[in-house]
């Protein structure tokens, strides 16, 4: 690819893009917010993992992550992290039926009825988990 | 080229899965342990109860594969934000390595804990 220019290797045309090409329209800012959401996807598994790790090791151990999970710097990467992950889950399941194409009898399901399928299913998983963990 | 080319529908289809894996899964489980119980909104439910429901085969089960598709998920749209967002792209191979070996690591360490503390 970048092999040096001779008179039968012209050089590469590629113009150089600023670095932050993206802040200057709303679109392109929300086009990096959401890819930047997939840092804040790891973090929660990262955090997901630690807790599980916790009670895994024993009471004593679960009640130091519930306090440090209460300082205030991790309570502030939390809610920050949750607000990244709910703008991950909103524009996925609002992609989805530009990215999904069903048939049914030969007639294409409308977009509606797909997101409102991945709604009614996230509905459904959080009532389950908030189930499992609070009852 | 030809292994990128078999390989490259493999990441994306863990990409998407992981995708929807962590849309329908992570919010619920954040709220609930990230900021309802630690900032004291509601009592934390006892580490017995907990045991209980994580041991259980299935939730392990779930929880592992939750956790290593959205590792996939991460590795698969950082790398393109290394790329596009930061202009990387030049650095592909070692994005690659970190991104994809990242995730793998994070695999691991998941099944470690799913299968082995808990």
């Amino acid at each position: 690819m970048n092999a040096p220019a001779t008179e039968l290797q012209p050089r590469w045309y590629r113009p150089r893009m600023p670095l932050f090409w993206w802040v200057g329209r709303r679109s392109y800012r929300i086009f990096v917010l959401r890819e930047l959401s997939s840092v804040f996807i790891a973090w929660s598994v990262v955090f997901l993992l630690l807790l599980i790790r916790a009670i895994g090791q024993g009471g004593s151990e679960y009640r130091r992550f519930l306090d440090r999970s209460g300082e205030p710097w991790v309570l502030a990467l939390n809610a920050l992290t949750l607000a990244f992950v709910l703008f991950h889950t909103l524009t996925w399941f609002n992609l989805a039926p530009h990215a999904m194409v069903v048939r049914l009898h030969g007639k294409r399901v409308p977009r509606t009825w797909i997101a409102g399928a991945h709604y009614a299913g996230w509905a459904l998983i959080t009532a389950l988990v908030a189930w499992l963990v609070l009852a | 080229m030809t292994t990128k080319r078999r390989v490259e529908p493999l990441l994306w289809l863990l990409f998407t899965s992981g995708g929807l894996a962590a849309a329908m899964l992570i919010p619920v489980l954040l709220l609930l342990f990230g900021l309802v119980f630690p900032a004291g909104w509601a009592g934390a439910p006892t580490e017995a109860h907990l045991l209980a429901v994580a041991r259980h085969p299935l939730t392990r089960i779930v929880l592992l594969v939750v956790c290593v598709l959205a590792f996939f998920h991460w590795a698969h749209r950082f790398r393109y934000t290394l790329y596009d967002g930061l202009q990387l792209k030049h650095l592909s191979k070692l994005i690659i390595v970190i991104c994809y070996g990242g995730a793998l690591v994070g695999s691991a360490l998941a099944g470690y804990v799913l299968l082995a503390v808990l």
